[in-house]
C-alpha cells in the first residue's frame, strides 16, 4: 500500500501494472500561506479576497496535467462498465463528438472536456488500481502549490510579460492546448499550473469563499454540479486570468451543445479548456474513509 | 382569426377546419396562422418520443419566451415516458439552464394525456398545436404524416426516415405542410448555429465549391443489453441504434449532420454515390446489423465530389467536422474560418458569439408560431439530406454505384408490416443469434 511503496515524502513515479501508464508526483510540504490576492493587485476581482492565512497539510501533486494517454487507460478500459449507475467505478460514456476539438491527443496533450465527476472518477479508479487514495486538489491546496511561496500575482513575480516562459495562454497558444511540460515549471516543480488547461478543484465555487472558509485545509463541500471552482486559467485566457489568485467556475453553458436532458454526467460540450491534475494527501484515509469520500461525491 | 374561432376550443377548431378545408387551401387554414396572436393564447405542445433527446427538446420548447404548455406525451415505453415527465417536472432545472427555477407550471400532462404504445402518437398529436417528434427515426414518416394531417406545427429530429419509401412519404407530407403553412423545423441544428450561418453568408469568398470532406468519426454510442423477458420487437425497440429499419445506420443517424452541411453550402444534392464500409470492431450480436465504418464519395451534378467518412471505432482518430474546398479558398466549419487558396485566413467567425443551436431552433420556431408567422419549411431539405445519407448507406452496403433517382424511387421499405410487441420485426436473428448484415458485392441495396 501507499506508505510502504513510498517510504519517504519525496517525488515519485507510479506505474499501473499491466499498462504503460505512469505518472509523476511531487511532494508538497505542509505550511501556511496568504491565500487570495492583495487588495491592490492589478486586475484583482472581488472574489479573490479578503486574503486570508490558510494552513495546508502535506500532499503530493501531479507534476503535469493528466494527459489523454493517461486518461485513456481508464476511459478505454473495456473491463469496466460504462456510465453505470450501480458500479462504484465506471467509465465515462462515449463522446458523441470529438471533444478534443482536433487540438491533439497523442504524445502528451492534456485531457480536456471532462466533467468534474469524470475527473474524480479517474481518481477513484486509480485508488482501486493502486490502493493509494487520490483526489482533486482543493482550491486552497491548488493555490498553495501554485504560489509555491510567492505572494506576487504570478509565482515568478508581477511581470506578465514573463508568462511566455511559464504558460500557454491567449497570447502564445494559437488557440489550442499544448503538450504538457514544455514550459518552465514553478519553483516547486509543477508544470503548466498557469494556463494550458484550467484545472478542476474539489470545491463548490463561492464568491464569498474567503468569508466562509476555516483556516485549516479549507474546502467548500461540493453539493451541486454548478458552480464548481476551476483554477489556473487556460490557453484561451488573457494574462490577468492566469494570476495565482484568479478564480473561475463551471456553469451550465459549458454543456450548451449537449441536446439531451439530463445533460451528460461525464462530458462538457463547451468546456474544452478544462482539465485536471491529481493530488494524494500524505495523511491517507482509511479504506472506509476513502470509500465514504468517493461515495459522497460520486455516489455508489 | 376571428373572435369566434379564438374562443372555440382547439378540438372544435380542428374539427371545424376539417369540415371546411377539404381542399386544404380554404380560408380557415390560412387565417389559422394568427391563431396564437392573442396574449392569452397558450401554445399547446405534444411530445412524441420521450428519450433523452425528446426530453431535451421538450425542455427547450418550454424554455422559449412564448406562452407554451406541454399537454400530452407519447412513447412506446412507459418507463421512458415517466423518466421524461420526472425530469421535466424537476423542482430545480439549474443543471440544464444554469439558473434557479423550473418549468413545472408549463407542464399539464395528467395521466389521461400520457399515451404509451405504438399508436400513442396519434392521440398525443390530436391534443396539441405544436408537436415534437423525437422517436427513433424509423417512425418519423408516419408521425410526420399524421402531424401534418392534423394541421400541427412541427419540430422533428433528424434523420426523418430510414428508407427511400419513408423519404417519399416525408416529401409528400412536406408539400402538404407548405400548402397548409405549417411551420416545420428539422433538428439539423447547424442551420440554427451562428457560426454556420455566418460562414454560409461568406461562402462566396471561396468561389465555386469543387470538393468537400465530411467526418463523423467517434467511439460510437450506447448499447442496450437484451433482457430475457423481452420479445424480439421490444429488444430491437430498446436497442434501436443497431437496427437499420429503426436507426438507418450511423451514417444516417449521426453523419447526416455533416453531409447536410455540404448539401446546404452546395445548394444541391448528390446524383450518385459509391463507397465502402463494414464491421471491424463492432461484430457482436449486441451490435445488430449496422456497420462501424462507411467511406463514401458523393457526386454532385456539377462534377464536384464530397468525400464522406464516418466511423464508430474505439481507439481510433475522432473527428467531427466539415471542409469545403472552392476555386478560391476553403471553409473550415469547425474552426469557423475561411482561408484563401494559400491557407491565409481571410474570414474568422468569433466563436465567442456561438449560440446554443438546439435552443435557437425552438426560440425561432415558437416565436414564429406566436406571431402567426409562417417561416420554416425544413422538411424537404431534411428529407433530401436524409436521402443523401441513405444513398451512402446503399452504396456501402451494396458495393455498387447507386444513383439518386433510382434509389429514391426504389420503393424500398424497411418498416414492419405490423406494429405489435408480439410481431416479428423486419429483421430477426439467425439461429446462431447474430443478425444478417450487409456484405458488399453480395447484398442488395438496403
Amino acid at each position: 500500500m501507499a506508505q510502504e511503496q513510498v517510504k519517504d515524502f519525496v517525488p515519485y513515479s507510479q506505474k499501473i501494472p499491466g499498462t504503460n501508464f505512469s505518472y509523476s508526483m511531487v511532494a508538497i510540504k505542509g505550511g501556511s500561506f496568504m491565500m487570495g490576492s492583495k487588495s491592490d493587485e492589478k486586475n484583482r476581482k472581488p472574489d479573490e479576497g479578503p486574503s486570508k492565512e490558510v494552513n495546508i497539510s502535506p500532499f503530493w501533486m501531479g507534476v503535469y496535467e493528466v494527459t489523454h494517454e493517461q486518461f485513456g487507460f481508464f476511459f478505454r478500459n473495456d473491463s469496466l462498465s460504462q456510465g453505470s449507475k450501480v458500479d462504484a467505478v465506471t467509465r465515462p460514456t462515449p463522446q458523441y463528438i470529438d471533444l478534443s476539438w482536433n487540438m491533439g491527443k497523442e504524445g502528451g496533450f492534456p485531457m480536456n472536456s471532462m466533467s468534474v465527476d469524470a475527473a474524480l472518477m479517474f481518481c477513484r479508479w486509480l485508488y482501486e488500481q493502486t490502493g493509494i487514495f487520490y483526489r482533486l486538489p482543493t482550491e486552497a491546496e491548488w493555490e498553495y502549490a501554485c504560489r509555491s511561496g510567492s505572494q506576487t500575482p504570478y509565482f515568478f513575480g508581477d511581470d506578465a510579460s514573463k508568462l511566455n516562459d511559464y504558460a500557454w495562454y491567449a497570447s502564445n497558444s494559437n488557440k489550442k492546448y499544448q503538450k504538457v511540460g514544455q514550459k518552465k515549471p514553478n519553483p516547486w516543480g509543477l508544470y503548466d499550473m498557469l494556463g494550458n488547461l484550467s484545472e478542476w478543484t474539489m470545491d463548490q465555487y463561492s464568491d464569498k469563499y474567503f468569508d466562509s472558509i476555516k483556516a485549516n485545509n479549507p474546502m467548500i463541500p461540493p453539493l451541486s454540479r454548478y458552480p464548481r471552482s476551476i483554477r489556473g486559467g487556460s490557453y484561451m485566457d488573457q494574462a490577468d486570468g492566469l494570476r495565482s489568485a484568479s478564480r473561475n467556475h463551471s456553469q451550465a453553458s459549458w454543456n450548451k451543445r449537449d441536446p439531451q436532458v439530463p445533460k451528460s454526467r461525464w462530458w462538457l460540450t463547451d468546456g474544452m479548456f478544462v482539465g485536471f491534475r491529481i493530488v494524494r494527501p500524505l495523511n491517507q484515509p482509511s479504506k472506509e474513509e476513502a470509500e465514504k469520500f468517493y461515495t459522497l461525491y460520486l455516489g455508489k | 382569426m376571428d373572435q369566434n374561432h379564438k374562443n372555440s376550443s382547439r378540438r372544435d377548431f380542428v374539427k371545424h377546419t376539417g369540415l371546411v378545408a377539404g381542399g386544404l387551401l380554404a380560408a380557415p387554414l390560412l387565417s389559422r396562422a394568427n391563431y396564437f396572436s392573442g396574449a392569452d393564447s397558450t401554445i399547446k405542445i405534444a411530445l412524441v418520443g420521450c428519450g433523452g433527446r425528446g426530453t431535451g427538446a421538450a425542455m427547450q420548447a418550454l424554455l422559449t419566451k412564448q406562452n407554451v404548455k406541454l399537454v400530452a406525451m407519447a412513447d412506446a415505453f412507459r418507463n421512458r415516458l415517466d423518466a421524461c415527465y420526472t425530469a421535466l417536472n424537476a423542482d430545480d432545472i439549474s443543471e440544464t439552464t444554469g439558473k434557479p427555477g423550473n418549468v413545472k407550471n408549463k407542464i399539464d400532462v395528467p395521466e389521461e394525456r400520457k399515451f404509451v404504445g405504438f399508436d400513442a402518437y396519434q392521440k398525443a398529436i390530436a391534443l396539441a398545436d405544436v408537436v415534437i417528434l423525437t422517436t427513433p427515426p424509423g417512425f418519423r414518416p408516419i408521425h410526420f404524416e399524421e402531424a401534418v394531417k392534423q394541421n400541427k406545427h412541427i419540430f422533428m429530429e433528424k434523420p426523418v426516415a430510414t428508407d427511400p419509401a419513408g423519404i417519399k412519404r416525408v416529401l409528400v407530407a412536406a408539400e402538404e405542410a407548405k400548402k397548409k403553412k405549417l411551420n416545420v423545423v428539422v433538428g439539423l441544428q447547424r442551420h440554427y448555429q451562428n457560426s454556420y450561418r455566418e460562414l454560409y453568408k461568406h461562402k462566396d469568398k471561396i468561389g465555386d465549391i469543387t470538393s468537400a470532406q465530411a467526418w463523423w468519426n467517434s467511439d460510437g454510442v450506447w448499447v442496450y443489453q437484451r433482457k430475457p423477458e423481452q420479445t424480439e420487437m421490444e429488444y430491437q425497440m430498446r436497442n434501436w441504434y443497431y437496427f437499420v429499419w429503426l436507426c438507418g445506420d450511423h451514417i444516417t443517424e449521426q453523419h447526416i449532420h455533416n453531409i447536410d452541411v455540404i448539401n446546404w453550402f452546395k445548394g444541391s444534392y448528390p446524383v450518385k454515390a459509391q463507397g465502402m464500409g463494414g464491421r471491424e470492431q463492432r461484430t457482436g450480436k449486441e451490435y445488430g446489423q449496422i456497420f462501424d465504418h462507411h467511406f463514401v464519395e458523393f457526386h454532385y451534378a456539377d462534377g464536384s465530389i464530397l468525400n464522406s467518412q464516418c466511423r464508430h471505432q474505439k481507439k481510433t482518430m475522432s473527428k467531427v467536422d466539415e471542409l469545403l474546398v472552392g476555386t478560391k479558398g476553403k471553409i473550415y466549419t469547425g474552426a469557423a474560418h475561411i482561408t484563401d487558396s494559400k491557407g491565409k485566413v481571410i474570414y474568422q467567425y468569433d466563436l465567442k458569439g456561438e449560440n446554443d443551436p438546439y435552443q435557437t431552433e425552438h426560440d425561432e420556431l415558437f416565436a414564429a408560431i406566436a406571431k402567426g408567422e409562417y417561416k420554416f419549411a425544413d422538411a424537404e431539405n431534411g428529407a433530401k439530406s436524409t436521402m443523401t445519407s441513405i444513398l451512402g448507406r446503399m452504396a456501402t452496403y451494396s458495393g455498387e454505384v447507386v444513383e439518386w433517382d433510382k434509389s429514391i424511387n426504389s420503393g424500398i421499405d424497411l418498416q414492419p408490416k405490423v406494429y405489435d410487441w408480439a410481431a416479428a420485426p423486419p429483421v430477426v436473428p439467425k439461429p446462431d443469434g447474430f443478425y444478417p448484415c450487409a456484405i458488399p458485392g453480395e447484398s442488395n441495396f438496403v
